[in-house]
């Protein structure tokens, strides 16, 4: 009976995972860039930015048409629109991890401080950003929820880096700038875990019907 | 708002064949309220049972309890051309009398006892000037109303149903036969209506009930299956048949 409408789901359902995957690829890229230093990789940083601005005007297209062809109700309607917000979060993500590309050039090679911290909140930080893709697709409120609870893991990560941060710079003043580029860095993950979050909140608004308040 | 119609326990038969089934439903006054359900569910039954349209055909059994403004309507003591002139009623069809504009207003005042010229005037006048249709009848009003459009006779029958001064207004699917012009027209005249009155509506036309209503409740092969506020239904049903329903899933 609705046999078009649900092939034009199921390709909306493709696209936003196709650009889930474009966010787990650009920040593992990043996360690589951090840990090997390997400048080459720095360009295609910038094309996956691009590619994911790109899946973004698509998936806008498609639920614009889609509101406008099928006039969706109920769970249709919040799936339509959860993924129109969503996808502003993952197109934010991929400029979060644009921001954290640029400033690598200016750590890398310089003494390195809360390092193992740092890539232990960034793998943090991708891990919610691919559990919120996946309860996505799935439908799946649980995952979605302990991605929302994950969110403070990835605050605390912050904070300690943060404390680690100050200490360095009171002990070595003159690396004090790497030091706070390291902040902004850590910065930028905590912000892509908040997007994740928010990601997640809509997945539970698709399938439940009820948004976090606040 | 009060409710205004309170049905409990509601069952109905046409002969052997049970067509509604323990309805319990309040409707609110001074709001709308739309009826959703595919066809043959009991939506129009139930409509129609409102202003006991249904004594009108043989084998009909009704059970249970339907309260007007706390009044059994089905009681000896009440008069059902008086319950009948208080709960009007507007058909998927407009069904114009074969006479003028202003006789087909005038039509049911008549009927009940005013004769006075004068008094007719300000009543076709105000009806017509309600059903937002004045200004393109004023200067007819003694022209067959036949010879408007579909959607103007649709207004005019809506016109006709104010003249009697009714407290409800059922319709049974008002716009299925209109252009979307039309459409938005007694839309627009219902949303303002309901300012005055209390309306109940059938409708096939899912965005029309999101549109215009207030409450929303969707039937099911006889049986009442959900009700409740416009939004929540269509935002977020809480009966799988409803969501199967309104997704277009079946029906």
């Amino acid at each position: 009976m609705r046999s078009q409408f649900d092939k034009q789901l199921a390709l909306l359902n493709k696209e936003m995972i196709g650009m889930g995957a474009l966010c787990e690829e650009i920040i593992s890229k990043v996360l690589k860039v951090l840990a090997d230093g390997d400048g080459q990789l720095l360009n295609g940083i910038v094309t996956l930015g691009a590619e994911i601005d790109q899946k973004e005007r698509t998936i806008e297209t498609l639920c614009l048409k889609l509101l406008l062809q099928q006039q969706p109700v109920a769970g249709d309607l919040r799936q339509i629109s959860a993924a129109l917000k969503m996808i502003t979060d993952m197109e934010r993500i991929g400029d979060q991890a644009e921001d954290i590309a640029e400033i690598i050039p200016f750590v890398v090679n310089r003494p390195a401080k809360a390092d193992s911290l740092l890539h232990e909140m960034a793998e943090a930080s991708i891990n919610m950003v691919t559990e919120s893709v996946d309860a996505f697709v799935g439908h799946n409120v649980e995952l979605a929820k302990k991605v929302i609870f994950d969110d403070d893991i990835v605050d605390n990560y912050f904070t300690q880096i943060k404390q680690e941060l100050i200490a360095e710079i009171i002990k070595n003043p003159e690396d004090g700038e790497c030091s706070i580029d390291l902040l902004m860095i850590a910065k930028y993950f905590e912000r892509i875990g908040d997007h994740a979050t928010n990601i997640a909140e809509w997945v539970e608004f698709s399938v439940t019907g009820v948004h976090k308040e606040g | 708002m009060s409710d205004i119609i309170k049905v409990k326990n509601m069952c109905l038969w046409y002969g052997e064949h049970k067509a509604l089934n323990n309805i319990n439903i309040n409707i609110p006054g001074k709001s709308i309220t739309a009826l959703i359900g595919p066809s043959g569910c009991g939506k129009s039954t139930f409509l129609k049972s409102l202003d006991r349209m249904n004594d009108l055909i043989p084998g009909v059994k009704i059970t249970g309890d339907i309260r007007y403004k706390d009044k059994d309507i089905f009681d000896a003591s009440v008069d059902v051309n008086e319950l009948r002139r208080e709960i009007g009623m507007v058909f998927q069809k407009p069904n114009p009398f074969p006479m003028s504009i202003y006789d087909n207003i005038a039509y049911g005042p008549r009927t009940h006892g005013i004769k006075s010229r004068a008094k007719l005037d300000v009543i076709v006048e105000k009806s017509l000037k309600d059903a937002a249709i004045w200004d393109e009848v004023k200067d007819r009003l003694k022209k067959n109303a036949l010879g408007l459009s579909g959607g103007q006779q649709q207004r005019l029958c809506i016109a006709r149903a104010l003249a009697v001064q009714p407290k409800v207004i059922l319709m049974d699917e008002p716009t299925s036969a209109l252009d979307p012009v039309s459409t938005s027209k007694i839309e627009e005249l219902s949303s303002k209506l309901k300012k005055d009155y209390t309306i109940i509506m059938v409708t096939h036309n899912m965005q029309q009930a999101v549109r215009i209503s207030d409450q929303t409740a969707f039937f099911l092969l006889g049986e009442l299956v959900e009700y409740g506020k416009t939004e929540t239904l269509f935002s977020t049903p809480s009966d799988k048949r409803t969501e199967d329903y309104i997704t277009g899933r079946f029906g």
